[in-house]
């Protein structure tokens, strides 16, 4: 194959993954800036998010749109309540500190991992996609619905853009990020600022797992990669800024599509890795991070 | 003030009446007990007192298995042979007479509990034997611990890592065939067959490169050409950037994957292509426990695949291989008789059901009591020139060479039809045979 189609391949690639990956990493992020704690079972809300994806489309084997539907509308929800119940029952219990809560969400996320193994079990299980073409191009064919998978996450974020700058819950959550003892002065609700962005970073998580499930299979060992990817779009673009986490997330996923595609995937994980220390260093704060108290 | 306080506390621990103290005591116990039931099934008080001074004290089997991790679905089918094949030894009279029992321990398909595994196993649970394990890097981080222990290790494995002499004289695969031995196999039927120029996709690690030096060798061997070889992180999730290196005059594309990302890769790898596709061979490792009509497997369609003893009943209808189904649970299109939708990892578990049956033979053989026989034991394996077919061996003869301390046997070429595998071929055993590299038998024991 010639230079350009590959070149364009790659691309089409990075710009799949650099959406999902933008979609994940922002529940993280969220989560991170506001609460200042380290959700390590975040990679799980994404892969009951799949996985409950599955379920609903079991549930409807007639048609896969409707089986999809009930699962974007389902998983969320289910994932939003088992957050919910996180935040109330442990990390409210050790007072929202940055230690605690890596222990405990570590503990949690073993938990998640094992009563899915147990109840779901270990096979990788596939959920058919609500719309499934093939674009071919003169050079090579190409997933209808990775790009249906594009267009879907930029809405999300597209969502959550507005909800961040535009509304009193936003205002909020910008308030007790700058400054916690600040905005409660102020009158913010701090405590149920932190449970609803608790909330809402594990159904953005949820939300991606249920577009990626037709592209990967369901299955309970998922979370790990997003997770990893996760931390580096977050520690790049920085703590709890929306446009940190997109442009990290195009950077990491295009540049992993480039370099997968004309070196090796190795590589492209070696030199993410290398961005981070580099950001780290130069910039702890990262890319979009604000210097805040 | 301070120790006011102090005191102030004590007393208060103190307070606990006695019948709520032990009320907690009894549920620790409970949950303590519990844990060690589903661990060891049987508190060994037990069966210490039952079995002490009997000749019948039975032959403990420690069963390393991958209940959780990457493995977990070929563990739960593993369990379910070893769980069938030791009834039906227990129903036929035990093993030289005794009782066999299996002690079960998850290694989370980790090389780092694996050794720790072996180490409960052998010290804690006080086994004869430890067996069953399955991923090449548990078997090679687990096999240096027994070869310290002095304990007979006896791996499900495929991996070459045995024959190749890598491992120690405790370890040995009587049952099951190596990726070595089933590479060669297939080389001659898929160059006669399918065509000359060889493309190849393996994982980016031992299991996949032993499949690209012993294919491409043999290829060359028999004056074809590999056209380009494509290493994929065992991680990877997404397959279609590596589509492209796909040379155009490629007339066979090998393929062998692992891990629960083959579906993305089959329905990648369709979208890819279209229509216009070269000839496909791969293997079913991948495709162990998923069903060929999965919706978007269909790109499979006309492919074949390497299976290591048929998934479908009607792939290899004889009378053993039935009995070996009927007993491990298995319908007709080798999914679980509970659930159609549970299906076998049929390609890899018989080898769980030979290997117990080999255990029986050479203790028989070779008249073992307890571990001071162990060097009799090992020294009778290495004698034994292979197994019949029959009820103990329902996948086919096998050829013993003790050298290497590894089993040879048929292999089976599968043609994807109708959602459905088909065998189209069965290899001999001399089609698997190897030049050896190694002989453990020079090793002290």
């Amino acid at each position: 194959m010639d230079l350009g189609p590959f070149l364009f391949l790659a691309f089409l690639e990075g710009t799949v993954t650099a959406f999902v990956l933008a979609l994940t990493a922002l529940g993280l992020s969220l989560v991170f800036g506001v609460m200042r704690i380290v959700n390590v079972a975040h990679g799980e809300f994404f892969m009951l998010g799949a996985v409950l994806a599955w379920v609903c489309s079991s549930l409807i084997e007639s048609s896969a749109l409707a089986g999809f539907a009930l699962a974007l509308f389902v998983a969320p929800i289910v994932v939003g309540a088992i957050a919910l119940a996180t935040d109330w029952g442990i990390l409210k219990r050790v007072k929202y500190n940055p230690e605690s809560t890596i222990v405990a969400t570590i503990g949690l996320l073993y938990i998640i991992q094992q009563l899915v193994l147990s109840f779901y079990g270990p096979e990788a299980r596939p959920v058919a996609a609500p719309i499934y073409f093939r674009v071919s191009f003169p050079w090579f064919g190409y997933s209808g619905y990775k790009l249906v998978v594009a267009v879907l996450s930029a809405a999300v974020l597209l969502a959550s853009w507005y909800g961040i700058s535009r509304t009193r819950l936003g205002l909020y959550m910008r308030a007790t990020q700058q400054d916690m003892e600040m905005a409660q002065a102020f009158g913010v609700p701090v405590r149920r600022v932190y449970a609803t962005v608790f909330v809402l970073g594990a159904m953005l998580a949820a939300m991606a797992g249920v577009l990626i499930v037709p592209v990967q299979q369901a299955h309970y060992l998922m979370g790990l990669d997003p997770l990893l990817l996760s931390f580096i779009v977050v520690i790049i673009g920085g703590l709890g800024s929306l446009k940190g986490t997109v442009v990290a997330a195009f950077v990491i996923g295009i540049s992993d599509g480039m370099i997968s595609v004309f070196f090796s995937p190795t590589l492209a994980k070696i030199l993410a890795t290398l961005l981070v220390a580099a950001v780290l260093v130069i910039r702890p704060t990262g890319l979009f991070g604000e210097d805040t108290a | 003030m301070k120790d006011q306080s102090d005191k102030k506390r004590f007393p208060s621990s103190d307070g606990i009446d006695v019948s709520k103290r032990s009320t907690i005591k009894a549920a620790a116990a409970v949950t303590g007990g519990l844990i060690a039931a589903s661990t060891t099934k049987i508190p060994e008080f037990l069966y210490r007192s039952a079995y002490a001074a009997g000749s019948d004290k039975p032959i403990r089997v420690g069963f390393q298995v991958h209940r959780t991790g990457i493995g977990a679905l070929y563990g739960r089918w593993y369990e379910q042979t070893t769980t069938a094949v030791t009834k039906l030894i227990n129903e036929m009279g035990g093993i030289a007479g005794r009782p066999v029992e299996i002690i079960a321990e998850d290694d989370g398909t980790d090389p780092k509990r694996g050794a720790e595994v072996v180490e409960k196993l052998a010290a804690q649970h006080k086994v004869d034997f430890v067996y069953g394990t399955l991923f090449s890097h548990v078997v090679i981080g687990s096999a240096p611990r027994a070869g310290e222990l002095k304990i007979p290790y006896f791996v499900v494995s495929e991996g070459y890592h045995v024959a190749s002499g890598k491992l120690n004289r405790y370890v040995a695969q009587p049952g099951i065939t190596d990726v070595r031995a089933q590479v060669t196999a297939m080389s001659s039927w898929v160059m006669d067959n399918l065509g000359k120029r060889v493309t190849m996709i393996f994982p980016d690690y031992a299991f996949g490169y032993d499949h690209r030096d012993f294919f491409s060798a043999e290829v060359e061997k028999r004056g074809g050409s590999i056209a380009e070889l494509l290493a994929i992180p065992p991680t990877e999730s997404s397959y279609t950037k590596y589509f492209p290196r796909i040379p155009a005059d490629t007339e066979v594309l090998y393929h062998v994957m692992v891990g629960p990302g083959v579906l993305t890769f089959v329905k990648e790898m369709g979208e890819h292509f279209g229509s216009n596709r070269p000839e496909i061979f791969g293997f079913i490792d991948s495709l162990e426990g998923v069903d060929i009509a999965t919706p978007g497997l269909e790109f499979l369609e006309g492919t074949y695949l390497w299976e290591g003893m048929p998934r479908y009943a009607d792939g290899y209808p004889t009378e053993h291989a039935a009995a070996y189904r009927k007993a491990v649970g298995l319908d007709e299109n080798g999914a679980s008789v509970d659930d159609p939708k549970s299906v076998s990892a049929n390609s890899h578990m018989f080898g769980c059901w030979e290997t117990m049956f080999i255990i029986k033979e050479v203790v028989e053989k070779s008249g073992y009591k307890d571990p001071k026989d162990y060097p009799a034991l090992i020294e009778t394996l290495e004698g034994i020139p292979g197994f019949a077919e029959g009820l103990e061996h329902p996948q086919g003869e096998k050829k013993f060479v003790g050298q290497l301390h590894q089993s040879f046997g048929q292999q089976f070429i599968s043609k994807v039809s109708n959602g459905k595998l088909d065998v189209v071929h069965r290899t001999t055993i001399a089609d698997g045979m190897y030049e050896p590299e190694a002989d453990y038998t020079t090793q002290p024991l």
